[in-house]
């Protein structure tokens, strides 16, 4: 797919909330453009806020908001009462890392388990982000949160291998920073029955202390340095996408450093840090390759 | 007309069975368990054609009858106890978003410690949460008012969640008679489904978004509006319902209470031990009366005031407690007589917590414990 | 800037106005205000240098990047919040960020 296949329609309005950079705006806007008819669930969360103030909406599809534990439970709801009436639509719940990995594991892990047709998109901003930058499960080693002023000493709550546990229809991980793989991925899920997840590396100017303009660049870092892997889950076999392919070998993965110092969410980190992180980095990309 | 002999539980599964819900998404929870057992079993021999989502939990229940709301279908839980402070916050969520559905919660002791038998503290302290409450004595009025509940729910002015309140193991697990109408006629009083707003491509609503100060409070007051409403459609559905069944309920029960100067007031199915009480007294002499609170949400003052209208004291037996401050029922009733310029006597009673029976010969002791009018909260039968 | 082809997508349904009585919202450009004043500094595009590869317009998380039928692109001035991503993505440097006035 090339960027002028990318549908031309505009379902996701200008003049939102969201911080200028955001990249889960972005990733709406692309999420609207790969799928025709969705129905949205957002639980509390930016995204919450994204949307805009009574009376107006950013979104010019039915978007439901709920508490931040229940995305997967009111997917399934939607999802279910859809079916029963015969009504059309594609129900995406999109969440926060905080509302999945956290509070929200719970009602997804449920949806999962009973297969009810939903896409979920945990968009992964890496923090608590819209109660003003907290750590959440989601949240790397060693970067700081309001809550981890240090930096955080725990590693990352991988939810994609979570969710490959449930043994889903159709699983992935992606980037705002790569727009085509999105939609691509998006494309795929809908063609499947059951439960599709999907996790899409979201970057926050104001939570990861880079200017508005570098999001998409820190994205692609986070990708060619080997931390990011974009992968895909379906019919019981895992493959590497195309994109992060050639950094499954460590020579040709730019320096972690690299993608640490862009960011001034990472300025306290230590060299042991950075040696644990690659080494995590290594560690992750074996683990994969059990699946593959 | 069917008549069957079930218990409380099967009575509302029935009436589920006749309403058609499209979603059901509930949690198992004793003493509800029986109720979505039976659904389940109806939908398994093909006797109900709804769609029972298995959730994972009782907020997930509320979340997906939520979802389920919102995209226009009618739809059903039940719960009891923790499960409904597990929900707590969705309750407050789908009241205030305006979501028709009903929900049927078997009454339970909170922990801790705990205990799995009768009292009313979950039911009662949801009476915030923006939710009709409506508490039956018997099975045959839990058949009755599960079905109604549909209709008061899903009405144009009303557009609120009902919460229907019955005993647990006194009603779920006791077996009684119970009449219930053709299917034909109950179809007519439900009807389908009309939605005022649904989640479709043809109006893409959002629902819930960020509200700012300038209009939050006028939200709410319509809520309180369509509240006020409440009280007609339920007084009207009741009538309708009448005409079908033969049998009218009213938002407050009056059992001798005419001309009575000693009055009983109660909730649930331990009325039926107060009216005992009172027809004993009525043979000593003492007119008495029991008024049973059915509709506790949305507080029916003037039928109220209406029933206890020359009444000298007061008896409020309630199976709950609001720590740090004793009856609640016994505080919304003084409120009441306060605003009419009423001043009878009203001593509150907290009995029958933790499952502890209440007999007549308690509510007999506690009528005449009232006559003595030495204010202040009781707890019956404590044993210290 | 909302013209004609502006790919915006617009939905017109009544609501009879009980989004004055229920929490419901309607679609609707600027849902968070005049986005456009958030700005300090406002991207401009050299049109002679661009090669309309849509990096930009892929790229943009506001929608304010307008993408016309032989897909060139312009801003929409209205909404935009200056973050400078279209800016910093595109390759010929077609973009520069100048500063708000």
């Amino acid at each position: 797919m090339l960027l002028k296949d990318i549908d031309r329609s505009e379902k996701w309005l200008p003049g939102n909330a969201a911080c200028p950079g955001c990249g889960l705006s972005l990733g709406m806007r692309l999420m609207a453009k790969a799928i025709e008819k969705p129905v949205v669930v957002i639980p509390a969360s930016c995204a919450s806020v994204v949307q805009g103030a009574w009376p107006k909406s950013s979104a010019t599809f039915p978007l439901l908001n709920i508490a931040m534990a229940g995305a997967g439970a009111a997917a399934s709801g939607i999802a279910n009462a859809y079916e029963m009436l015969g009504k059309e639509g594609t129900v995406v719940a999109w969440a926060g890392d905080g509302g999945t990995a956290d509070i929200g594991l719970q009602s997804l892990s449920g949806a999962a388990e009973r297969g009810d047709n939903i896409i979920y998109i945990m968009y992964d901003n890496e923090a608590y982000m819209n109660t003003g930058i907290q750590r959440s499960g989601s949240t790397p080693h060693g970067a700081w949160t309001t809550t981890t002023p240090e930096g955080k000493r725990e590693f990352k709550k991988d939810v994609s291998l979570i969710m490959l546990a449930h043994n889903i229809d159709y699983l992935a991980t992606a980037s705002v920073s790569y727009p085509t793989d999105f939609i691509e991925k998006l494309k795929k899920a809908q063609q499947h029955k059951g439960t599709k997840f999907i996790q899409l590396y979201s970057p926050c100017p104001p939570g990861w202390r880079i200017d508005s303009s570098k999001s998409i660049e820190v994205g692609r870092l986070a990708v060619q340095t080997g931390m990011w892997i974009l992968y895909e889950y379906e019919n019981r076999k895992l493959s590497i996408s195309q994109i992060s392919k050639p950094y499954a070998d460590p020579k040709r993965r730019k320096p972690v450093k690299m993608y640490l110092s862009a960011q001034g969410r990472f300025s306290g980190i230590s060299d042991d840090d950075v040696k644990e992180i690659e080494t995590e980095i290594d560690k992750k990309w074996e683990f994969l390759s059990k699946f593959q | 007309m069917a008549t069957e002999v079930m218990t409380g539980s099967r009575s509302v599964a029935m009436a589920v069975k006749y309403a058609k819900p499209d979603i059901i998404a509930a949690y198992p929870i004793t003493p509800q368990t029986e109720i979505v057992e039976d659904i389940s079993t109806f939908i398994a021999n093909k006797e109900l054609s709804s769609k029972f989502i298995k959730v994972d939990s009782e907020h997930s229940a509320m979340s997906a009858c939520i979802g389920a709301s919102a995209s226009g279908a009618r739809t059903f839980t039940a719960t009891s106890s923790h499960g409904l402070m597990y929900m707590a916050e969705a309750v407050y969520w789908a009241a205030h978003a305006r979501l028709p559905m009903v929900m049927a919660v078997a009454t339970r002791s909170l922990a801790a410690p705990w205990s799995i038998l009768n009292e009313h503290t979950d039911f009662m302290i949801q009476h915030s949460s923006g939710w009709i409450q409506i508490m039956v004595e018997d099975n045959q009025e839990a058949f009755d008012t599960a079905v109604q509940a549909f209709r008061i729910s899903e009405e144009e002015h009303v557009q609120l969640p009902v919460m229907l309140g019955l005993d647990g193991f006194i009603l779920t697990h006791t077996s009684m008679p119970v009449s219930m109408p053709d299917a034909a006629e109950i179809d007519r009083l439900l009807g389908k489904r009309k939605s005022v707003f649904s989640l479709d491509q043809e109006t893409p609503i959002t629902l819930g978004n960020v509200i700012g100060a300038e209009h939050f409070m006028e939200h709410r007051y319509r809520i309180f509006e369509a509240m006020n409403n409440a009280k007609r459609v339920i007084a009207d559905v009741d009538k309708e319902y009448a005409k079908i069944s033969g049998r009218s309920y009213g938002l407050v029960d009056c059992y001798n209470c005419e001309d009575a100067e000693e009055v009983i007031i109660t909730m649930g199915a331990s009325s039926g031990d107060a009216k005992v009480a009172s027809d004993r007294m009525r043979k000593e002499g003492i007119k008495c009366g029991v008024v049973r609170l059915r509709v506790m949400r949305p507080f029916p003052k003037e039928a109220l005031l209406e029933a206890l209208r020359g009444a000298k004291h007061i008896s409020v037996v309630e199976r709950a407690l609001s720590v740090g401050i004793g009856n609640i029922l016994a505080h919304e009733i003084k409120s009441a007589l306060y605003d009419a310029g009423e001043r009878p006597f009203v001593k509150g009673y907290i009995a029958g917590l933790g499952g502890r029976d209440i007999t007549p010969d308690d509510y007999e002791k506690i009528a005449k414990s009232t006559m003595n009018m030495q204010s202040g909260d009781e707890w019956v039968n404590l044993k210290l | 800037m909302a013209d004609e082809k502006d790919n915006y997508v617009k939905i017109e349904f009544d609501t009879k106005g009980i989004e004055l009585s229920m929490p419901i919202s309607k679609p609707d450009f600027g849902s968070g205000g005049k986005t456009n004043e958030w700005r300090i500094e406002r991207p401009v595009i050299d049109q002679d240098k661009c090669i309309k590869c849509l990096l930009c317009w892929a790229f943009c998380p506001d929608s304010t990047i307008i993408r016309h039928d032989n897909d060139s692109v312009d801003i929409n001035y209205d909404y935009c919040k200056g973050c400078g991503i279209c800016a910093n993505e595109c390759p010929t440097k077609a973009i520069t960020m100048k500063e708000e006035v």
